[in-house]
């Protein structure tokens, strides 16, 4: 009886595929594609300009390889850059007009998109493989004068914001991923607070992989302007598939001064079958920039899913006074890999940070993370608390912990702690003499030991983000 | 309602128990006493289902042997065990811990699961009647507990999860006198003729205030005396070491 429940729940529940038409670009990677993807979004010249001079410049570079993961080469010209649901060639403008198969689509992840259905409270943003199909509580939000669309929209309607910003955190000369991603990015959410605006609910974009031997390059630009504050969510799932896909994000935000931008992310891509065969690559640069004074940006994110997770949400402290957190828990399980940290660059004074990591892995993965802390002669009167503990079950597994530690001034004040412990037999003996089952007593000490972490999660979000930890770890006693 | 007949127990091939034989009835507080090493942490082990034993002979609890249940299912049945060291579980919530618990055992046995506010209010009054200070109970389990608390702690669960078989493996050591008789209430008050306790401990004190029905005396993996409360007694006069 155990058994066949623990099995059913070992499924990935999010691996169905929808049976939908779409639109592909050919396969490859070439200028005729990224004009075609460029077209196909009906971009202004600039754009296309700027997509070219990226494709260019990544002629000249070479993915990274010093990451603890390896994965075969991957091969570029074997990717479709480019694939969108027929029925949305263009955006509907209301969900009257939307594919009742997305619909149902959505409704079956859990993020129902129809208007008497809608989380409470929670504005979505859904992207399809290359295009955003929907956006809800539109309206809404214009009312205070937020801004929430989809990035291509916004290249559409709100040139001067996008064109100020774009590339401004994450230059595309960044690196071999993130100047892949300026050339080819298809879709992701772009969000603008005006100033001294409280955005009045939850900002969230729901990303699905759906076609297969698909890359999805999401590009997201988040702007807090002065004095504003958002709570932004994202979710991700894709197919159950033998093949393995890329999804490579530039992620950016900016906030200004008193500005502060929260940015969550539960990460739960198909992460291959228990062998290890197929899932996700999630190869994913995500930056923020605390551009003016008092400003705070705070990541929180929770990496269940994916093959190989390898990113590393940072910030860079530019603004006097601002501050940046990262909370992390990822998770990896039989044969899943991940490296995944983040970078904490403190350039103004009084600037503060804060790390917490923490590690699980179970199985026959590899989990290691990397973590920069670097404060420069400027950052007077800086600090950071790094906090990474490792939580290891089983023998077969693995856990690693590499900091980077650069203080350039001698009043600033760098603490760091790192814990690697096992859950103790002791500890399982003790829960299942109060009538725990095995499972359910390593998902009780797991999310205790994530506890730090989940409490930043929005309320909506922590007790699925609380089961999400369990079910992932489903398998790995006994 | 426990039936022990010929354990043996050994551990990386040393043998610990040695023909070990106990019967316990219901309503029936049974003590074993013994020095250290005389195998009463083995025998609290093995009740309870840890791993790593080679076991033979027969346990039976409720004419069933235990030797085909999880550690979970035995305290389904009504087994509990308080631990000699209370394990700390960091980051989880005490109150949470102690719901999760007696909500698992309830749905095990068929029984409607306690929500929020009705384990509050059970737990509440609990810890009153054990003087269990309630705001530890917001606290991490176990997590900077001094000694004393940890073992309350255990009564505390002991008491909200009602037990058959309650199994106090040393629950007296590092207790101080007021502490100690807490603990001697919370049992007292859980003696019923339905619910057997087997008391572990090295010292008579603890049987002052928790009168026995039966007193065992257990040395190197086999019981070599029994008898009544007076046993006890005798042996605090003694020593283990004359008493042979």
């Amino acid at each position: 009886m155990r058994e066949k429940e623990i099995a059913k729940l070992k499924d990935y529940k999010y691996g169905f595929a929808t049976d939908i038409e779409s639109i592909k670009a050919p396969k490859g990677l070439n200028k005729e594609i990224i004009k075609f993807i460029s077209e196909a979004k009906k971009e202004p010249k600039w754009m296309l300009d700027w997509r070219m001079k990226a494709y260019e410049r990544l002629k000249n570079l070479k993915e990274p390889n010093w990451q603890k993961p390896k994965y075969p080469k991957i091969d570029y010209q074997d990717i479709y850059y480019y694939s969108a649901p027929k029925s949305v060639s263009e955006k509907p403008k209301n969900l009257d007009e939307l594919d009742p198969k997305l619909l149902e689509t959505y409704k079956k992840l859990g993020i129902p998109l129809q208007e008497q259905q809608r989380l409470n409270g929670i504005a979505v943003d859904a992207v399809f493989d290359s295009v955003s199909v929907a956006t809800t509580f539109k309206d809404k939000l214009n009312d205070v004068g937020v801004i929430f669309c989809s990035i291509s929209e916004a290249i559409q309607k709100h040139p001067g914001l996008v064109k100020k910003y774009i590339g401004s955190v994450i230059p595309l000369t960044d690196h071999y991923f993130a100047t892949l991603n300026s050339a080819v990015f298809t879709d992701g959410s772009f969000v603008y607070i005006p100033p001294g605006v409280k955005c009045p609910m939850e900002l969230s974009t729901y990303f699905r992989i759906n076609a297969s031997q698909t890359g999805q390059f999401e590009r997201t630009l988040i702007i807090a302007d002065k004095g504003s504050y958002v709570s932004y969510l994202e979710g991700c799932t894709a197919p159950m598939r033998d093949e393995n896909q890329l999804h490579a994000a530039n992620v950016e935000l900016v906030a200004l001064d008193d500005a502060e931008i929260k940015y969550s992310t539960v990460q739960n891509w198909y992460p291959g079958d228990k062998d290890g065969k197929g899932g996700i690559y999630n190869f994913v640069t995500k930056r923020g920039l605390c551009k003016g004074v008092n400003s705070k940006i705070s990541w929180t994110q929770v990496e269940t899913g994916s093959a190989i997770t390898w990113k590393y949400p940072s910030c860079v402290l530019k603004g006097d006074n601002s501050s940046g957190e990262f909370y992390s828990i990822a998770i990896t399980n039989n044969h899943q890999k991940a490296d995944t940290g983040t970078k904490m660059i403190h350039l103004g004074k009084n600037t503060k940070s804060k790390i917490i990591s923490k590690g699980i892995s179970a199985g026959f993965s590899d989990m290691t993370y990397r973590g920069l802390v670097d404060i420069s002669l400027k950052a007077k009167n800086s600090r950071n608390y790094t906090q990474c503990d490792s939580l290891l079950m089983g023998n077969k597994c693995g856990a690693h912990t590499v900091p980077y530690i650069k203080n350039k001034n001698s009043e600033s004040n760098i603490a760091h702690e790192a814990t690697t412990s096992k859950i103790s037999e002791d500890q399982l003996h003790y829960c299942q003499q109060r009538g725990l089952n095995p499972e359910e007593a390593v998902g009780l000490i797991v999310n205790g030991f994530c506890k730090e972490v989940l409490q930043q999660l929005p309320m909506e979000f922590a007790v699925e983000a609380q089961k999400l930890v369990g079910i992932s770890l489903e398998g790995s006693v006994g | 309602m426990l039936k022990i007949k010929n354990l043996k127990a050994d551990i990386e091939n040393k043998s610990i128990l040695k023909n070990f034989n106990l019967e316990i009835k219901p309503g029936e507080v049974h003590a074993i006493m013994g020095p250290n090493g005389s195998g009463k942490s083995t025998l609290s082990n093995i009740l309870s289902g840890k791993k790593g034993y080679d076991v033979s002979g027969e346990v039976l609890f409720e004419n069933k042997s235990l030797f085909d249940l999880e550690t979970e299912e035995r305290a389904h049945k009504g087994i509990f065990l308080a631990f000699q060291y209370p394990l700390e579980i960091p980051g989880v919530n005490t109150n949470i811990f102690l719901k999760t618990s007696l909500n698992a055992i309830r749905k095990a046995r068929g029984e409607k699961e306690l929500d929020a506010i009705e384990f509050l209010k059970l737990v509440k009054l609990k810890a009153q009647n054990l003087k269990f200070d309630e705001e530890k109970l917001n606290r991490q389990l176990n997590v900077g507990f001094s000694g004393g608390e940890k073992k309350k702690n255990e009564i505390l669960q002991m008491s909200i999860l009602n037990p058959k078989l309650s199994i106090l493996d040393e629950t007296d050591s590092g207790l101080d006198i007021d502490a100690l008789k807490i603990v001697a209430d919370g049992v007292n008050s859980l003696r019923k003729k339905d619910n057997s306790f087997l008391i572990i401990t090295h010292y008579q004190r603890l049987l002052d205030y928790i009168k026995p029905d039966y007193v065992h005396v257990l040395m190197e993996g086999k019981i070599i005396k029994s008898g009544g409360p007076e046993l006890a007694l005798e042996l605090e006069k003694k020593g283990y070491e004359n008493f042979n």
